[in-house]
């Protein structure tokens, strides 16, 4: 990897050609001081305190390429001076009021004044009125803004929404005098500083994007911060607790920010949720979603009774979903080892089987990508995923590479959503037919497959969907004429040569390849492809949810196998909820339940719930320490940011004859299951090397296996013309444990594009019935302005909506009929 | 980041157990014990001194509580919440460097926003059984807010006694009849502190 060598300050620095300067000076802990260099993202030169002196030349650490043999001085006496001079800029005009600011205590413009020595203040200039912006959950007051253009490179190269931009401050121009007082580059940042202020690109009042609050993550100072959190707490004041994103398989490094709720309440209530935004963006879900606690009243241990009764007398089946640890799984299998129970997880089983088919063909007992794979690849295909709310996490990654590796893609999905058209122009949405996954994955075999590795059975039956096809082209041909002209005075025959053009039909063999018009591309999607191909090297495919219960899941399953085995693309099959994975691999699933079902966080006949209101409560996943398996094929840790005085799922395993003091006991024993390792839960790490490197918990072992080639035909499904519904949650909702939180708690509705309300004449909060033969559910209908198209879909986060009897199979796509309901 | 702080699941606090003196095992440890204990050279220069002031008359005795003692402005007792002269409206700020520099960690704030968007103190307390008195919340305040106040008789009948905001704060009709003093004690700026700040230039 490393093929080069800098001296960096007298170091000997192993790197990679191209690489940033600063990136290379972190991972050898070297200290360059910089504001508005985020990783992963473009560098915007903001800030110019990166200065550094590369072979007696000034250079901008952030954006100076390594090349073998540079010397590079991270300080001298002159950098120095303007270093110091620039945070004399930044500290022009910034209100002195550090004591009530939120950001007080991990505020940059702070560390760095004070690491520069800035002790007194030579510049000046007029202020200009900065008014405080309201944008829903985050509160900006410009004022406090330096400009560093964080939140706007990390909304344009990580989330993908560029909903950010500079605006004119409209203040006093600066004046000339400053140019021979201040330093060079000084001069230049204040100038440039002096002229902007952050705004909204559209120019609304409002933010309408997806809400990750990212962007008051990154913020240096307490310009962006949380609306709710605004002076709620000083900084230093909350202990970070680390842990794992509990919502969605990313299964981020997050921190729950907590301290006691006030001094009459002395119990701990988690106040934010922080990260390590250099290495691993959050969604809105759990920026905002994270108080899901259980509050639990003791020990019930009339309840515990009756559980461990049902248990042993009547159960013969426990029904969960994949909202819980590895070790909670790992429990429930033991007890299915020992009384026999069934264990049912639809999304999980639904998994389970994905990945049993996909080993058969790929050889492997897992999937080839990650996101650090995703976001290092340039050119991305996502078939079957909702990425915007499934798992915007793989979204940020699409996006990433996209824009950082100039990258191009597909996404293929039958709601059009102008987020992911937005990432980049390179991005070409493709609205399919629902039902025609099979095709558009034949389709990537027979683009990108190795013709000359791939059996000939299979490149017999790609071949089958090509013809010649004879089309006729106007062409214009120039044509040298021989004219004898006569000239007219003299009488003369004179021989000319003329060029004339002439239009001719011309006949011409076409490939016509009948896969594009199952998938609905253009005719000219070959010369669009083969401009977004130039230069690619890294493939990527993302594969989502909507195959998982597909009713050719099988074999779409085994044409992904086939895909990681004969083509480029490294391949992501992303785990539908936060340990779909884990409980796949570690459970040994049924598919139907029994006669008396105990549910964990499902309604059955006894209910064990971390939601409230069950028969027996337990903790929720922000009370609980264990391990997830994240879709990073990584087994990351999560701890205890809430206590829970209740009982926990060891507990009652412990009743019923396992035996082991804490939950995080069966840790070490994960090693049993293959591919997880014998490690003490203790000794697992939870956090970022200042390289970038995730030294989380550990990676899953990946096995091979025989592969076999065998795979069915397209058999697509016909959805007609009927009007069909999607299942799937508005961003920012992930499951009924974010709608407990105080912040995202909303109703469920029926959500739909403008040009579906329109086409229907429904409005904004009318009621609509919902119906099929055997189904049928009164709900209102929500304006969602982040989609586009026909197709409406409804949400699982509200356990008040029944909407699971629409979608029996589990396929995410149902044939139902819509009709607006009369209010009386 | 550490995980050291997690990795102990025992719910009650770890005391640390002080052993002690060894016990004596026989009469003659027991007897060598007691004559330590009991014969003391320094007693009987105490012993002394009390009797050479008393034959001298040269008695210091205040007679508490039928007399009490002015502290000086130095003196740090319970503390007190001040007013601003200009308003009337607390000083407090609620920035919590008192909470941070606390060695004793006895201070606790709550703040929210309040309607004007500006940062409301709802609560400020103080654990007086865990006081030290030892200054630093008045040194370290920037408002000059809290500050130590002369009252130095704070016997209670609780081990922990709190101080709450209403406690401490200036009443308003004590405020208005203009009794509050500015503090000249512990934390206030010195009479020549102007000469020590360089001026920050203004392009006005």
């Amino acid at each position: 990897m490393s093929d080069i060598t800098v001296t960096i300050d007298g170091k000997q620095c192993r790197a990679n050609e191209g690489e940033y300067i600063l990136n290379i000076a972190r991972r050898n802990g070297i200290f360059i001081p910089a504001i508005c260099y985020l990783t992963n993202c473009s560098p915007t030169l903001a800030c110019r305190l990166c200065l550094v002196e590369i072979d007696g030349k000034r250079a901008y650490s952030c954006n100076a390429k390594a090349k073998d043999g540079m010397a590079v001085t991270t300080k001298t006496e002159e950098i120095e001076v303007e270093r110091k001079a620039i945070m004399k800029v930044y500290d022009t005009n910034h209100p002195l009021e550090c004591g009530v600011c939120d950001q007080s205590g991990e505020c940059e413009l702070q560390n760095y004044t004070l690491e520069m020595g800035v002790d007194h203040q030579e510049f000046s200039i007029a202020d200009t009125i900065r008014p405080v912006h309201e944008w829903g959950f985050i509160h900006y007051d410009s004022s406090l803004c330096i400009v560093c253009e964080r939140c706007v490179t990390i909304c344009k190269d990580m989330i993908g929404e560029s909903v950010l931009k500079t605006v004119p401050r409209g203040g006093v121009a600066l004046p000339k005098e400053w140019k021979e007082v201040a330093p060079k580059d000084t001069y230049a940042m204040w100038n440039k500083l002096q002229k902007s202020l952050i705004g909204i690109a559209s120019g609304a009042d409002t933010l309408e994007c997806t809400n990750c609050g990212e962007c008051t993550a990154v913020c240096p100072v307490g310009a962006l911060v949380g609306s709710d959190f605004q002076y709620s707490s000083n900084a230093w004041e909350l202990q970070k607790i680390p842990a794992s994103n509990p919502h969605s398989s990313d299964c981020s490094l997050i921190y729950y920010d907590v301290k006691q709720t006030n001094i009459k309440d002395p119990i701990e209530k988690i106040f934010r949720v922080s990260s390590d935004y250099n290495y691993a963006p959050l969604h809105g879900g759990i920026r905002y979603g994270y108080d899901f606690e259980n509050k639990g009243e003791g020990k019930d241990q009339k309840a515990m009774k009756k559980a461990v009764k049902f248990f042993k007398e009547e159960a013969d089946t426990i029904k969960f979903d994949s909202f819980i640890t590895n070790e909670e799984a790992f429990i429930l299998q033991k007890l299915k080892e020992k009384y026999g129970y069934k264990l049912v997880n639809d999304d999980a089983y639904a998994y389970k089987r994905f990945l049993e088919n996909f080993r058969k063909t790929a050889g492997k007992s897992l999937y080839s990508g990650d996101i650090k794979s995703l976001q290092n690849s340039n050119f991305v295909v996502s078939v079957g995923s909702y990425v915007k709310s499934d798992n915007p996490n793989v979204g940020y990654g699409i996006n990433n590479a996209l824009t950082m590796n100039k990258g191009a893609g597909l996404y293929f999905h039958p709601i059009i959503d102008p987020i992911v058209d937005g990432y980049s122009k390179n991005m070409l949405c493709i609205n399919h037919k629902v039902g025609v996954e099979e095709s558009i994955l034949y389709l990537v075999l027979d683009l990108f497959g190795d013709k000359e590795r791939l059996p000939e059975n299979l490149l017999k039956y790609l071949e089958s969907f090509h013809s010649k096809e004879k089309k006729t082209i106007a062409e214009i041909v120039k044509e040298q004429v021989k004219e004898i002209v006569k000239d007219e005075e003299s009488g003369e025959e004179k021989e000319v040569v003329k060029t004339v053009s002439k239009k001719i039909e011309k006949e011409i063999e076409v490939d016509k390849n009948s896969l594009y018009d199952t998938v609905g591309l253009d005719d000219d999607f070959d010369t669009k492809l083969k401009k977004m191909l130039m230069k690619k090297d890294k493939f990527f495919l993302v594969a989502g949810e909507d195959l998982y219960n597909h009713k050719r899941a099988e074999n779409l399953a085994k044409l992904l196998g086939l895909i990681q085995r004969y083509t480029n693309f490294e391949i992501l099959i992303i785990p539908s909820k936060t340990n779909t994975l884990g409980v796949s691999l570690i459970c040994d699933l049924d598919e139907k339940v029994g006669k008396k079902v105990a549910g964990y966080n499902v309604k059955a006949d006894f209910n064990l719930s971390a939601l409230g209101k069950g028969d027996l409560s337990f903790p929720a996943l922000n009370q609980q320490e264990g391990t997830f398996t994240s879709l990073n094929k990584r087994v990351v840790p999560t701890n205890v940011a809430l206590s829970f005085d209740g009982y926990c799922l060891n507990d009652l395993a412990n009743e019923l004859g396992l035996k082991a003091e804490n939950t995080i006991d069966y840790t070490f024993e994960l090693g049993r299951v293959s591919g997880y390792k014998s490690e003490e839960f203790d000794e697992l790490p939870n956090e970022f090397l200042n390289s970038g490197v995730e030294n989380r918990g550990y990676l899953l072992d990946v096995e091979s296996f025989e592969a076999n080639d065998e795979v069915g035909e397209i058999e697509d499904i016909d959805f007609g013309d009927q009007s069909v519904v999607y299942l799937a949650n508005p961003v920012m909702q992930f499951s009924a444990f974010t709608n407990r939180a105080h912040q995202l708690n909303e109703a469920g509705a029926l959500y739909a594009s403008s040009d579906y309300m329109e086409a229907n004449g429904f409005k904004d909060g009318s009621m609509v019935l919902i119906s099929t033969k055997d189904a049928k559910l009164a709900v209102a209908i929500k304006y969602d302005h982040q989609i586009k198209g026909m197709i409406p879909y409804l949400p699982t986060f509200d356990t008040k909506l029944e909407v699971m009897p629409f979608f029996e199979d589990g396929y995410r796509y149902a044939k139902v009929e819509i009709k607006g309901v009369q209010n009386d | 980041m550490e995980l050291r702080g997690f990795k102990n699941r025992n719910a009650t606090p770890g005391y640390i157990y002080f052993e002690g003196e060894k016990e004596s095992q026989n009469s003659w440890e027991r007897f060598k014990r007691f004559s330590a204990r009991a014969v003391k050279g320094e007693l009987f220069v105490g012993l002394w001194i009390v009797l050479r002031e008393m034959i001298k008359f040269n008695i210091h005795t205040v007679q508490y509580p039928l007399q009490k003692l002015q502290m000086f402005p130095r003196y740090r007792a319970i503390h007190k919440l001040l007013r601003l002269f200009e308003s009337g409206h607390e000083r407090c700020i609620g920035c919590g460097l008192c909470e941070k520099i606390c060695i004793a960690n006895c201070i606790k704030i709550d703040t929210k926003v309040d309607e004007n968007s500006r940062k409301l103190v709802t609560e400020y307390s103080i654990n007086f059984g865990r006081c030290i008195f030892c200054g630093y919340c008045a040194e370290v305040c920037p408002e000059l807010a809290i500050v130590h106040g002369d009252d130095y008789e704070h016997a209670s009948e609780q081990r922990a006694h709190f101080g709450l905001r209403e406690d401490m704060l200036t009443p308003i009709d004590e405020f208005k009849a203009k009794k509050q003093k500015e503090f000249p004690g512990f934390g206030a700026l010195s009479k020549d502190a102007d000469k020590f700040v360089k001026k920050t230039p203004l392009a006005y």
